[in-house]
């Protein structure tokens, strides 16, 4: 049983959740396919259309798997892939269930 | 000194600060090794936060001689062999500038081999990035100073019968104070390569095989760029600090990657103050 003192009052935390985006420039793109071989999260996958130069750009199909390792970004021969950050803000009641 | 500039706008490629993106798409060959190398140099700089102004980017002549035209700091594009001539002479007339050399294997091995070992054995303050590839890509594919055994090329189509240089053994043998090898798969471990370089002073060479495949991957049949990336998965290994000389290539075994030399030795441009201030003073 705990004491009056030790006791805390509810309070709502602020949780921050990390979502990634997968930014892909198609032009630049020369289908090597580097990125969605390579991927450890099995993130991309190849493209069903190609681009103005018929090359097969990546697709980020299961976004919700990526953990933003950036190895799509470091792999990349023509500047084509990035991944950026999104952070977003949540309330969330923690303490007694 | 003036810092670089942060113009990066929402949405836009993180390491464009370094690249020239008015040349961008670049000419290299869909799944060549060297468009990769580029980033990971970028990403090294990037992660530096290093000051674009005192650096100077110097390439020879080949696929990977237009490697120097796509950054935004100075940049020479020099004749065939001489990139390191170029460097050395940059360094010594202002030791404030960082000279790297990014060059291919022919470049830097045939044609500029001599340029590479009397620049390793003084000790003259540079970083260079060879990119391996096996064979001189721009004129055709024609066999070099590092095609392997038995691999058929333009100029040898029954089979290779010369023996190739072991590239990071040369460097090591040269005196050069960092000696590392990667491939082009290991783009992570080579942009931490390439900071570790950046930050040490003397000769620095870092080796970076790549596949080409248009000429020597394809007469080898060894597939496409994407199937070459997955052979490179499977067979390297990484030893570092193992001796140079047992750091073999070789596409049937195995591929020994990783940092091998580390030292410290007195570099050429502050040797060269020193004794001028010496002198001075008699």
């Amino acid at each position: 049983m705990l004491t009056r003192q030790e006791r805390s009052p509810i309070v709502p935390e602020e949780e921050t959740t990390t979502k990634y985006e997968i930014v892909v420039n198609e032009d630049w793109c020369k289908g090597c396919g580097f990125c969605y071989t390579f991927c450890p999260r099995e993130v991309l996958e190849k493209s069903t259309t190609f681009n103005s130069k018929g090359y097969y750009p990546p697709e980020a199909t299961n976004i919700d798997r990526c953990v933003g390792c950036g190895l799509c970004e470091a792999i990349c021969p023509d500047f084509a892939i990035h991944v950026e950050e999104k952070k977003t803000k949540t309330t969330t009641k923690r303490g007694r269930k | 000194m003036t810092t670089t500039p942060k113009t990066i706008t929402e949405g836009e490629h993180p390491i464009l600060d370094y690249i020239r993106r008015d040349r961008l798409p670049h000419i290299f060959c869909s799944a060549c090794g060297i468009g990769t190398v580029l980033n990971a140099f970028a990403n090294a700089l990037r992660s530096l936060n290093y000051d674009i102004d005192r650096l100077v980017v110097i390439s020879g002549i080949g696929c990977t001689g237009r490697a120097s035209g796509y950054f935004a700091a100075d940049g020479y594009h020099t004749t065939h062999g001489r990139a390191i001539a170029f460097a050395s002479g940059v360094k010594v007339a202002n030791p404030d500038l960082n000279p790297v050399v990014i060059s291919g294997d022919g470049d830097l091995f045939a044609i500029g081999g001599n340029h590479f070992i009397h620049a390793a054995r003084r000790n003259v303050d540079m970083l260079v990035l060879c990119i391996n590839n096996f064979n001189y890509g721009m004129t055709g594919g024609q066999m070099g100073p590092t095609t392997p055994d038995s691999a058929i090329t333009v100029t040898s189509p029954d089979g290779n019968i010369e023996h190739p240089f072991n590239l990071v053994s040369v460097a090591a043998a040269s005196g050069a104070v960092f000696v590392a090898r990667w491939t082009a798969l290991h783009a992570r471990r080579l942009t931490k390569s390439i900071e570790k370089a950046l930050q040490k002073k003397g000769f620095k060479f870092i080796e970076v095989i790549s596949p080409c495949p248009t000429l020597y991957d394809r007469y080898n049949r060894h597939g496409s760029g994407l199937d070459v990336m997955k052979k490179y998965r499977e067979l390297s290994v990484i030893r570092n600090f193992t001796d140079p000389m047992k750091a073999e290539i070789d596409y049937r075994t195995r591929i020994v990657c990783g940092e091998f030399v580390d030292t410290e030795k007195p570099e050429f441009t502050d040797l060269l103050a020193k004794q001028a201030e010496t002198l001075q003073q008699r």
